[in-house]
This record gives C-alpha cells, sequence and structure tokens, in this order.
C-alpha cells in the first residue's frame, strides 16, 4: 500500500513567480495572437519574443543569489496535493538557451512566414507564429515542471506544436512525415503514460522530489522506468527508433528544421535527465546506462555513416542530428559511480553539449535554408561557387560545424572535456573512443560539405530565376552566424552557478592546443570524408594522384560498401514494424538490464 | 479474482491488441484507431491503480480519475490531429501509406494516374 505522504517543507520561494511567467506568457502570446489574426498576428508573435527572453534572463539571475532551486507551489497547495514548479541550474540555463534560439527563430522566419501585401491572412504564417509560441510555452513547462504527469502533457503539448511545422508546405511527402512523426511520438507518449501510472499506483505521488524520496527498486518501479525511458527516447529519435525524424527535419521550412532539431529533441533527452538523475538515481543501474550509451554509439555510427552518404544537404544536416543525439546519451554510463548517477562533471558535460548543438544545429539548418532559396536546390554535388553567393551562411555553416567537433572555446570542447574525465574517473577508457571518435564523424561530413562548397566551378552559378541575391535578407544570414558564434563562445561561460564544473576543466586557450584539438580530428575526418562520401568527381583533385589511386582505392571500395550495408540496414530500421518491434524489444532489454545488471 | 485483477487484465488485453494493431497494420487510419485501443487501455489501468488507492479506506483515490481526464484530452487533440493531417495526406497524394520507399508521388504531378 502507498506510505504516508511525508510533510515536505517546500514554500514558495523569492522570484519564483517567474516559472509561472515562463509558461504563461509564450502560451498567452499563442492566444492573443491567434485572437488577433491576420497581419497583426505576426506582430504579437514577435513582440513576445523578448519578452520570453527577458523572463529567462531574470530566471537565470535569479537563481544563484538565492542558492537553492526556485519552487513555485500552483495555489499554494504543497505536493502531494498540488503540483509544483521548479527550477535548477539544469533549467534555467536550458530556458535561456530555449529562449535565445527561439528568438533567433522568429527574427530569421519573419522573412520568410511574413504575411504578403494584399493578403487578410495566409494560413502558413498563421500556423508558423502560433506553433513557434506554442513550442516555447511547452519547452519552458519541459524545464520547470516539477511533476511527472506535467511533464506528460509538456511533452505532447510539445509534440503537437512540432508535427504541424514539419507539414506546413502542404506537400504529400512531408504530410507524410508528419504522419509518421506523430503515430510513432504517440505511441512514445503512450508507454510514458503507463509508467507515470505504475509510479502513482506504487507511491501515491508524481511530484519528482517526494518520488525521489519514496523510490526504491521493485518490480513496478523498473517497469515504469524502462516503459517511460524508451517512450521518451521514441521522442527523442535515439537509434533505433529514429524512423521519424530524417524525413521531418530535413522537409520541414528552414525555421521549422531549426527549431525541430535544436529544440524540440531535447525537450524530452530533458525528461530522460530528470527521471535517471532527480527521480531515481539508484534504480536504473550499470548494465543500464550502458545500453543507452551503447544505443547511443550505434547513433553516431550509423547517423554520421548516413550523413556521408545524403546527396541534399538537408538529409545530412538531419542525419547528424542523430548523431549527435547519440552522443548527449554517452552521459549517462559515464554519471554512473558506485551504484547510483551523479550529477556531476558528466551531467554538465551532457548538458553543455545538447545546448552547443542546440545553437549551432539551428545556425547549420538556418544556413542550409537559405542556400536552397538562393540555388533553389540543395544538392551536395551541386553546391560549388555558392561560397561566393551566401558567405556569411556558409561561414555560419562553417562555424556551426566546427563547434559541434569539439574545438575551444566552444561548449562543445568543454563538454567533451567534462565527459572525457569523467570516463577517466570512472575508468569506461570505451566511451572514450566513441567520444573522440563523434568529434571525428562531425569533422567528417564538415569536411564534405566545405569541399563541395569550395570546389572550383568552371561556370558560374546559376541561381534560381526569380532568386536574387537582394532576396535573401543580410539579417537571416547574420542570424546564424549569431548563433554558431553562441555555440562556439558557450565554453567561455562562467558556469559554476547552474552546472557543477570540477575544478580543473578550464579552457585553455593556449594556440599551439587550440590547433592540435581542432587540426586532428579535422584531418582524420577528412580522410574519412574522402572515403565514405559520394564524389562525383573521383578521385578528387588531390596531389600524388596516382599514388592515391594506387593506395586510397581499395580502401575507399571497401570502405564505400561498408557504407553501403549501414545505409541499407538503416533504412530496413526505419520501416514502421522493425521500429514498433525495437521499441517493444527495448523496453524489455532495458527493463532485464535494470533488473539483472545491478 | 478481485474486480481489479480483472479490470487490469481486460486494460492488458487491449494495450496489447492495441500495440499489436499499430506496430503490424500498415494503414494510417487504422493504427489511429489501434493507438485509441492502446488509450483506453492505459485508461481502464488508471482506474485500476485508483481502485487499489481506495482500499486504504478511502471511496476511491480521486487523482487517478484527474489523471485520465487529461489523458482522455490529451489523446482526443492527438486523434483529431492525426485525421485532419491523414486527411490533408489524401487530398495532396489520393493515397494514404507511411510507407518510407513508396513516397507518394502523385502530389507533385496531379496528372499522373
Amino acid at each position: 500500500m502507498t506510505p504516508p505522504p511525508t510533510a515536505v517543507l517546500e514554500a514558495i520561494t523569492t522570484g519564483a513567480f517567474l516559472l509561472v511567467l515562463s509558461i504563461v506568457v509564450p502560451l498567452a502570446g499563442a492566444l492573443l495572437a491567434f485572437a488577433a489574426g491576420g497581419r497583426n498576428l505576426e506582430k504579437v508573435a514577435l513582440a513576445t519574443l523578448p519578452i520570453g527572453l527577458a523572463i529567462a534572463v531574470a530566471i537565470a539571475f535569479t537563481m544563484p543569489s538565492t542558492g537553492t532551486p526556485l519552487v513555485y507551489l500552483l495555489g499554494g497547495w504543497a505536493p502531494p496535493l498540488g503540483v509544483a514548479l521548479r527550477a535548477d541550474g539544469l533549467s534555467a540555463v536550458m530556458l535561456v538557451i530555449a529562449a535565445l534560439v527561439i528568438c533567433a527563430i522568429g527574427v530569421f522566419a519573419h522573412a520568410d512566414f511574413h504575411t504578403p501585401t494584399g493578403v487578410a491572412e495566409a494560413r502558413a504564417p498563421f500556423s508558423f507564429w502560433i506553433l513557434l509560441l506554442g513550442i516555447w510555452g511547452a519547452l519552458n513547462t519541459v524545464f520547470v515542471g516539477g511533476d511527472l504527469f506535467t511533464l506528460y502533457v509538456a511533452l505532447e503539448l510539445l509534440t503537437f506544436a512540432a508535427v504541424p511545422l514539419v507539414c506546413l508546405d502542404g506537400r504529400a511527402e512531408t504530410l507524410q512525415a508528419a504522419l509518421r512523426y506523430l503515430l510513432f511520438a504517440l505511441l512514445g507518449s503512450v508507454l510514458y503514460l503507463v509508467g507515470t501510472a505504475l509510479l502513482y499506483g506504487a507511491y501515491g505521488t508524481l511530484d519528482i522530489v517526494l518520488l525521489s524520496q519514496r523510490v526504491h527498486a521493485e518490480s513496478a518501479t523498473l517497469v515504469a522506468a524502462s516503459l517511460m525511458t524508451v517512450g521518451l527516447l521514441a521522442k527523442t529519435a535515439l537509434f533505433p527508433l529514429h524512423l521519424w525524424l530524417p524525413p521531418a527535419h530535413a522537409g520541414a521550412p528552414p525555421a521549422g528544421s531549426a527549431v525541430l532539431s535544436a529544440l524540440v529533441v531535447k525537450g524530452s533527452f530533458f525528461i530522460v535527465i530528470r527521471l535517471w538523475f532527480d527521480v531515481m538515481p539508484a534504480v536504473p543501474g550499470f548494465a543500464a546506462t550502458q545500453l543507452l550509451a551503447g544505443l547511443g554509439a550505434a547513433a553516431i555510427l550509423f547517423g554520421s555513416v548516413v550523413a556521408l552518404r545524403q546527396e541534399r544537404l538537408k538529409l545530412l544536416i538531419a542525419y547528424s542530428t542523430l548523431a549527435q543525439i547519440g552522443y548527449l546519451f554517452l552521459t549517462f554510463p559515464l554519471a554512473f559511480a558506485s551504484g547510483q548517477l551523479h550529477s556531476g562533471g558528466a551531467l554538465s558535460g551532457g548538458m553543455l553539449q545538447a545546448m552547443s548543438h542546440a545553437t549551432a544545429k539551428a545556425a547549420m539548418f538556418m544556413s542550409a535554408g537559405l542556400i536552397y532559396a538562393a540555388l533553389g536546390h540543395d544538392r551536395i554535388a551541386g553546391l560549388g561557387g555558392i561560397g561566393r553567393v551566401l558567405p556569411m551562411s556558409i561561414l555560419a555553416f562553417a562555424l556551426g560545424g566546427v563547434a559541434l567537433i569539439g574545438v575551444p572555446p566552444g561548449g562543445a570542447y568543454l563538454a567533451k572535456e567534462l565527459l572525457l574525465q569523467a570516463a577517466g574517473e570512472t575508468e569506461q577508457w570505451w566511451w572514450a573512443i566513441v567520444i573522440q571518435a563523434g568529434g571525428i564523424f562531425t569533422s567528417a561530413y564538415l569536411v564534405l560539405v566545405l569541399a563541395h562548397v569550395l570546389a572550383p566551378v568552371d561556370k558560374p552559378v546559376t541561381l534560381r530565376a526569380h532568386m536574387l541575391r537582394a532576396n535573401v535578407p543580410w539579417y537571416q544570414e547574420a542570424l546564424a552566424l549569431l548563433l554558431a558564434l553562441c555555440s562556439l563562445l558557450l565554453g567561455l561561460v562562467h558556469w559554476d552557478a547552474y552546472l557543477l564544473v570540477p575544478q580543473g576543466t578550464r579552457l585553455s586557450l593556449s594556440i599551439l592546443e587550440t590547433l592540435s584539438s581542432a587540426l586532428w580530428p579535422i584531418l582524420v575526418g577528412g580522410v574519412l570524408a574522402i572515403l565514405l562520401g559520394r564524389w562525383s568527381d573521383w578521385p578528387p583533385r588531390i596531389p600524388l594522384r596516382g599514388l592515391s589511386e594506387a593506395i586510397v582505392g581499395p580502401i575507399r571500395c571497401s570502405a564505400l560498401s561498408a557504407g553501403e550495408a549501414l545505409e541499407r540496414a538503416d533504412s530496413i530500421l526505419r520501416q514502421w514494424p522493425a521500429a514498433g518491434l525495437f521499441l517493444l524489444a527495448l523496453v524489455i532489454l532495458l527493463g532485464a538490464a535494470m533488473l539483472l545488471g545491478r | 479474482m478481485s474486480a481489479g485483477t480483472v479490470f487490469g487484465l481486460c486494460a492488458a488485453v487491449a494495450v496489447g491488441l492495441g500495440l499489436y494493431g499499430v506496430i503490424t497494420n500498415p494503414q494510417p487510419l487504422r493504427k489511429i484507431l489501434a493507438f485509441n485501443l492502446i488509450g483506453s487501455g492505459v485508461f481502464t489501468f488508471f482506474g485500476v491503480v485508483a481502485h487499489r488507492g481506495a482500499a486504504a479506506g478511502f471511496g476511491g483515490d480521486p487523482i487517478p480519475q484527474a489523471l485520465v481526464i487529461t489523458g482522455i484530452v490529451v489523446a482526443f487533440s492527438a486523434t483529431a490531429l492525426a485525421l485532419a493531417l491523414l486527411l490533408r495526406l489524401f487530398q495532396a497524394a489520393g493515397s494514404a501509406t507511411l510507407r518510407a520507399d513508396a513516397p507518394p508521388s502523385a502530389g507533385s504531378d496531379p496528372a499522373k494516374p
């Protein structure tokens, strides 16, 4: 039977009203925009952006002064009767990053989703602005929700706002991608819901703090944990549950892809972190963390290799998102020590990686969108010469990629250092290899794209007839560049007030170290790109052509066939029945790992 | 067998049937219906949880009921959204399939049969 509810000494902290505002303002903005309609809708939405950003920044500044998490009790009722909103350091940084990215995307989208003159109301802008604010409100609820059922509602809101973004253009293939996304996400949310029912039945509360005091490793908890985790993995698109991600992220309009790839998948990832680190740090056990990271490693391998074989730029970026999601899940085993998960350096590393991916990937999708707008296509083989037309966008793309490789002073560099340090401390050298491999693969597809962009062209670039240079507004390019720079500078922020960064993990800003840490992944990545990429003019124009053909030729042949095998395996895994069966198999596997591998 | 066990087993059967339908049935409409079947099973399960709470001497635990109402609203909106997408897909493509290897091509070229 459920234990009697223990009294919790929780009260509303000062400044906690900001948490309510962080949810209410975007949602009120969405409602107001809906009511205003037509041309005023966009103005309302754009006016909401700075207010929301100010609230997020205010929360981040209030937190260190009090030193404790912000807590707001809705209606003054303390859990387990009431529902609490809580913001700790993780929430604060995610709130700010989400606000930054949403604001940048909002201004970026001003050019694409502008109601044309002479039209009272257009469908795409009308939907876009409301959906953007809806996603923001849902994300903020995910970050500050203090109750597993609140998180469920937030997760559903996030999915419902994200799915229509995929099919704003109304083409059949994007509609199909949206429907696949919705149906698979619903399967995930049902699993999560069953888990909450089990937890409520076992412990009589869904409040995160109360649950963490009561929870212990019994069968109901293990089943609930594995159901909820796998449900969330389906929404995060961790390999092999990624069938919906590539078509959805590649088919959405640029601003939509940016918000989907940068933020929406982070929402469900954040709930996995909450569940494993805050609700039940002692329940999962060693084997379950290894299983999660194993899936992450497979995601890095499959995502990166298939990304290298793509012909279209947006699909390449979508597959790179898949690999980067895998990278995030390496957090779990590295945070595991002496029987439970610890919120230490590894968790900070994972969150930093999530943040730098959010900013960098948004920048990359924005520049890919601008390239598409200028050329009328995004075939990688046809990108030659675009650097002269859109230098700023290409720079943003390159900087975003470089930031993701993990070059100082980027956030991803600091994340990599933290994760490597945790791998050393917990003596798990195999994850250190995967971490390095992730950086190398990232540089491989960056090199592949840049090599095509910078390739010498014989004839001048043919722009889309009606698409002159002037049609790409300067501020869109500037915003992409700004986000990429933001990702590159994240490592310089003092995170101590929000994330636990162990002493000694400081950025070294010596030029020699910077160069070496940047150069070797790029060099190895370049080799990988040459071996695995699809080159129209093979062999590439490199010195010692004869030698390279004699030596590299056979290696490339086998690498290509390995890549082809991986791509074929990926297309089988992306079949609906296969993904569904994997979903069920993972629930069983994860449950078994938690039960046996303790 | 107590009422809780009977309803719990019914919930499990509904979830199982629904899962089978969602995974194996290729037609999106049937997938949506199967999803609703899973939903019904899960909501019944919430009822069982409320019933177990009632054994402590209360007339019934009200919180799972509140959760179920929210869950039903969410499932309802999910179904509505899925059906709207399905209808649009059918209008745009002339057929409704989720197969990745057979992308609907009629949308871009309506003249094709």
